[in-house]
Formats: C-alpha cells, structure tokens, sequence
C-alpha cells in the first residue's frame, strides 16, 4: 500500500516514480525475474474477453508457481481501454518502464496494428489472440507469435465441413461490420465456394446494433446461415434468430460458441454448430488442469480468451526452457518462441510456420444440452491446418487480403 | 514576477527530457502537449465564442487521416503537413457554414452529427480509410534535418509547436478579434447592432479553432505513427471538451491543465487503479462542485482567498 500511495504522488512531481519504481522490487540476490506484459482491456465494451485473457494468464502461473524454466516469472498487466492511442503508451509504458521481456495481448486486431511496428523497432516479442490475417501474412511482424489462428483460418475447416459433411449448398453470412466479421466470412466463402457451395447473401449488421430483425428478415431460400458475430452480439443474434422462429441451421465462428458464452446461451444455441481452436471437451491433461483451476478460483469454464492465453504461457515457457531461461538475446528468444512445438496444450497439438502463426489443429462441434447446461461435443477434427488451408502460400498471399469486398459475390 | 513564472515555466516545461527520468514519462509529456494544443483549439470555440462542440475529434481525425493518406501516398513532409492542415481547414468551413446555422444545443447536436459523419467514413469508407484496421505510416518527419524519431527529439518539436499554440491564442485573447469574438459570445445582438458580422466573426473562430485542432492530429499522427477511427469517435470529441471544462473554459492555461489531468489519469493512474475511469468521473465531480469555473481559474481563486484570510485583519476593537 505504501507503495501505491507514493506512486501516486506521480500526478504532483513526476520524478519521484523512478526512485520508487526501484524501491518496490528490491534486489534478492538471484537471478532477476522475467516480466511478462499483458495487454488486455478491463474497461469498456471489450472487457469481458479482456478480463477473461487476464484469468487465463493467472491461472498459467499460478499452475507453474510463478515460476518458469527455473526463472521467478512477474505479471505486469496494463489496461488499453480498448482504443489503439491508449495501446500503444501502454504498450511503452511496458517496453520502456517496465523493462518486460515479452508481452501478451493486446485483444482486438485495431490495437495490434497500431503497435505493431513499434514492437517489431524494439525486438519485442509478441504473443496475441488478436486475429488480423495480415499480421502473418502480407504485412508479418518477426517478433510476433500467434497460437490461436487468424479470423479465416477458424473459418476455412468449417466450410469444408459444411460442404462436404453437412451438403450444404447454398449459405448466407451474418457478421459484425468490422474487419474480423469480413475476415471470417471472407475466409469461409473461399473454401465453400470452392468444393462446389455458394454464398448468396452476405448481411452486415453493425457492431453495436440493439436489433438484428431487419437483417434476419432477409434470411430464407438457402441451406443454413452462417455467423460471425463476436463478443455478446452471438447471444442477441441467436436469441432474435429464435425469436422470428427461424428454423434454418446456423453455422458459428470461434466467438459465437465460445464456451465462456454457454452459460448465457438458452436453447436458442442448441445445434448450432461452430469452429473453434478451442474446445473445452479436448480431453488432455493440460485442458483438464485448466478447466479444473478457471472453475476453482473463478467459477467459470474456460473460453477462448482465457484457454488463449493459457497456451500462451505455455508456449513462453516451452521457449525459456529451450533458452535455458534466458531472455537478453531476444532474438535467440524470439527464435525459440517461433520453433515451439507442443502436444499436451488445451488446444491439443501445434507448431508454428515461418511466420509466426498456428499450424494446429481446429475443432467443430456441435451444441447440445446436457442435464441443465449447454455443452459443445466435438464432431470432428482437422489436424494442422494451416492459416492457408490447402492453398499454396505463394498464391494465398498473391491474393488481396480477404475483406467486404472479397472474394465478391458471384452473380 | 509575471515574467519570472514565465521564464521558470518554460525552464521547466523546456527540460523536461532531462530530469523526467524514463522515455515512457517523455513519451506522456508528448501527449499532454500535442492533447493540450487540441484543447486549446476546441476552447476557442466553447470557451471564448459560447459554442460547445462535440465534433472536433473529427476535424482532429481528419488532419491525422489526411497526413497519413498524403504520406503513404510518397510525398515529402512539407506537403504532408500542408495538404493535412489545408484539408483541415477546409472541412472546419464546411462544418462551420453547416453547424453555425444553430448556437447552442442546435450547435451542439450539429457538431455531433457532423464529427459522426466523419467517424463513419473513416469506418466504412474502406478504400480510402482502411476501415477499423487504421491506417500506419512509416517513420516521424524530420524537419530541417532534425529526426525525431527519439522521444526527446519528438517532445521539443511538439513544445515548439506548442508554445507557437499558446503564444496565438495569447495573441487572439488579447486582439480586439478576440474581444469581437467573446462579444458575440456575451451579447450577440448587441454585437449586431453595432455593426459587426456575427456570424463571419464565429466562422472565423471555428477556422481558428479547426487549424489548431488539425495541428494536434497531425501531431498525434506523428507520435502514434498510425490512426484509426477511433481517434475520431465522439467519445474522444467529449474527451477534449473535458479537458476545457476541467481545465476551466475561456482561459489560457485551463486547457492546458485540463489535457494534462486527463492524460496522466488515463496513462499512469491506469498502471496502478483499476478503475482508472472512476478515479477520472470523482475528480470531475470534485472539480464542478468545488471549483466550477474550472481547475485554473478555481485555484486562483481559492489560492487569493487563502491569502487574504493570512493578512492582519483590522481588529473590532481598532
């Protein structure tokens, strides 16, 4: 407490917080901790997932007892508030003050960019959720590591599983209006298209819209309706999708059957079937661990959010373990973190490629009600997939980054 | 003793890479700059003409949009700076012509709608504006050789800018287009039937207001290196607007103040309080109940009150 009240004796004189900041971490006389940044949002709309990335991160050192390939490990987490301005002097207020060895975060992909080149000039490594497709492919960062996916990769083995499992035909595609929303539908698209479906309709609500009924009232004459809405818009869609007594099947992204989202689901989400890197019925060692301590010290299961960035933990240790615990050479840390390679994860099995993101495998499942609570069951799995699906990378990234516009619809 | 605080404010202010200790409280004394410029220009309007606007995060997006789209575009900074004000400018007239139609709520609301309209195009207008994703630029200017690329270079070029900031609106503060200006404030129809131009002295005003609001984008366009809508969004229009009101509206220094408390608030308290944003509405609500003219003026009234009550008092029985 002593110490919070002198430091905030930095809104009168400034100066005094550097001799402070020295003052709280006293020095013990073994080798200095690493000091992990964590990015996320506690304040505004995005905070419930940004809270959730902190649990998840908690729950990871607290399993390792703040303690990683023999090296104490301290958390430093700073709130963006959700807008890219405030990421980024937090982002060097982590950097520069508080000297941290590697961050996680931030959540959302506007916050990315707008700190991307500035930890690329610092040879910070990055470690985030946030699923802009460019930051691993046209527009790729060295230092940054992904370990969940970007926005199409959770939507390409869906389409292919719509396709060629479910025989589905023709869709139409709901998502938010944002780059996520156009990534993900983007990304289904391409696949479906190509083993013979169609996309005949895309909606885009937008992102903060109490009423989707205008949007649903368009939906009809196709096989399912495919949604990629994010943060608490599945739960209003889903619930107005019923409402209107809609009966078509609906097809979700990583977001929409997230599990941190099934206990406010009702029976609106019942047979939705969604994709996910995540699935909290993956039956490993370290998923149990995780769902056993997230429920324990939070009451919740675990999400996407928190089960991400457990795994990140996991991947930063795998990395010091390589390194023997050492973090000045970045690049050697950098390079370990890239050549990570994991079996026994929440997520199951993965590598990373040469630029960083997730070679792992994806799940779809299928939501149904088990006793008084909504569960997902997997109903199949897709090993290594790879951000650019079956495609040859060349002529992936040869393409225009997916967006609204493309692929367009054929008419 | 004026000059001498003066002297010793700018010794201070001019130093700051210095004694601060940290790039990372350079890089907050930049902000507070580059946000105080932007309040500076948001009180010429809601302080001196009584036209409270809530859309000047666009006029503010714009210069960074446009200084962003001319540089990637490949041109050399001078035209960046330049094609970024003059667009500046000539949206300011543009909202000017449209939003002068109305004063008070009417004004209000127009301006809301207006900085709205620039919101949307920076969020859906994709081609131009790249969406959400935001637009980043490669590298800070280097005028006349100087690179700013460091955060002490970066911080001396922003307190020249800002002392350019400070030292117009002294100048329009005390010029009898200053008077003209919180005439029409005080009394309008006085002022027309005197024979001045109302509405050209507020359009003028808004231009005044818009430039500097447009020199601050540009600024935050250079520190961030990237903008994205949600520079332009209403809640960083209410922002500044509370940057002035905290500060005290109408003054100097009172925006100054304003963009410093909210700066620091949201940057360092935010490292150490959870609820930062609370911590930000307690001292709002303290700053209008306890000083609601506003931090600067309130001080120095409560500050000569306090040196009153220490003079000998005549006493009763003198």
């Amino acid at each position: 407490m002593a110490v919070k009240v002198r430091r905030r004796e930095f809104l009168a004189g400034a100066a005094g917080a550097a001799v402070t900041a020295s003052l709280a971490f006293p020095a013990i006389a073994q080798p200095k901790p690493v000091r992990i940044g964590l990015l996320t949002v506690k304040t505004g709309p995005l905070a419930a997932g940004g809270i959730q990335m902190e649990q998840g991160t908690i729950r990871f050192l607290k399993d390792r007892n703040h303690n990683l390939a023999g090296r104490k490990v301290e958390l430093v987490v700073a709130d963006t508030g959700g807008n890219p301005a405030g990421t980024k002097t937090k982002t060097q207020e982590l950097v520069e003050r508080d000297n941290v060895d590697m961050i996680f975060g931030p959540l959302a992909a506007f916050e990315l960019l707008a700190i991307t080149d500035y930890t690329a000039q610092a040879k910070m490594p990055v470690l985030s959720l946030a699923a802009a497709e460019d930051m691993t492919q046209r527009r790729p960062n060295p230092y940054f590591v992904r370990a969940s996916g970007t926005s199409a990769q959770y939507m390409h083995p869906l389409a292919d599983y719509a396709a060629k499992e479910l025989k589905f035909k023709r869709v139409i595609t709901i998502a938010d209006d944002f780059a996520f929303g156009h990534e993900q539908m983007a990304g289904f698209q391409r696949v479906f298209e190509d083993a013979g479906g169609r996309v005949v309709k895309k909606l885009w609500p937008p992102l903060v819209t109490p009423d989707y009924t205008p949007y649903i009232a368009q939906i009809g004459g196709v096989d399912a309706v495919v949604q990629g809405f994010a943060g608490s818009n599945p739960l209003k869609f889903m619930k107005q999708y019923q409402d209107q007594g809609l009966k078509l099947p609906v097809l979700g992204g990583g977001p929409a059957g997230d599990e941190a989202l099934l206990k406010s689901y009702g029976d609106e989400a019942v047979g939705m079937i969604s994709v996910s890197a995540y699935t909290g019925d993956l039956d490993t060692p370290s998923n149990k661990r995780l769902i056993d301590g997230m429920v324990k010290d939070y009451g919740n299961i675990p999400g996407l959010y928190s089960a991400g960035l457990y795994i990140n933990g996991m991947v930063a240790e795998a990395a010091l373990e390589k390194t023997g615990g050492k973090t000045d050479d970045r690049e050697a840390f950098n390079r370990a973190l890239r050549s990570v390679s994991l079996v026994d994860t929440p997520r199951g099995p993965f590598t990373f490629d040469h630029f960083g993101n997730v070679v792992g495998t994806f799940y779809i499942r299928r939501t149904e009600r088990k006793g008084d609570k909504l569960v997902n069951t997997t109903i199949k799995t897709y090993p290594k997939v790879s951000q650019f699906w079956t495609y040859d990378e060349k002529w992936f990234l040869a393409q225009p980054v997916y967006s609204r516009d493309y692929p367009p619809l054929k008419s | 003793m004026r000059r001498l605080a003066l002297a010793a404010a700018l010794a201070i202010l001019g130093t700051v890479p210095w004694w601060i200790g940290g790039t990372y409280y350079i890089n907050i004394a930049s902000q507070i700059l580059f946000y105080a410029i932007f309040a500076l220009g948001v009180n010429v309007l809601a302080g001196y003409a009584g036209l409270v606007s809530l859309g000047h995060a666009g006029l503010f997006g714009i210069a960074a949009y446009a200084g962003a789209r001319i540089m990637n575009d490949g041109h050399g900074q001078l035209v960046v700076a330049a094609g970024a004000l003059g667009v500046t400018l000539l949206v300011s007239a543009a909202f000017a012509v449209l939003a002068l139609r109305g004063t008070g709520l009417g004004f209000v609301m127009i301006t809301v709608a207006l900085g709205q309209i620039v919101w949307g195009v920076a969020y859906r207008w994709i081609s131009i504006t790249n969406g959400d994703n935001g637009i980043a630029i490669r590298g800070r200017p280097s005028p006349l050789g100087l690179s700013l690329t460091t955060p002490a270079s970066f911080y001396w070029a922003t307190f020249v800018v800002f002392l350019l900031a400070v030292g117009s609106m002294a100048v329009f503060v005390a010029s009898p287009f200053g008077a003209s200006v919180r005439g029409t404030r005080d009394q309008p129809l006085r002022m027309n039937a005197l024979g001045y131009h109302v509405w050209m002295i507020r359009f003028l005003a808004f231009l005044f207001s818009g430039f500097w609001s447009g020199v601050a984008g540009l600024l935050y366009l250079y520190y961030n290196q990237f903008v994205s809508p949600q520079a332009v969004a209403l809640t960083a229009s209410a922002e500044a607007l509370l940057m002035v009101i905290a500060g005290g509206t109408a003054t100097l220094l009172g925006p100054i103040a304003g963009a410093a408390l909210v700066v620091v608030v949201k940057n360092v308290a935010s490292a150490y309080i959870e609820r930062w944003n609370f911590v930000l509405g307690a001292i709002f609500v303290v700053i209008v109940v306890f000083m609601p003219e506003g931090l600067v003026p309130g001080t120095v009234r409560r500050w000569r009150r306090a040196l009153a009550a220490l003079r000998p008092r005549p006493t009763a029985a003198g």
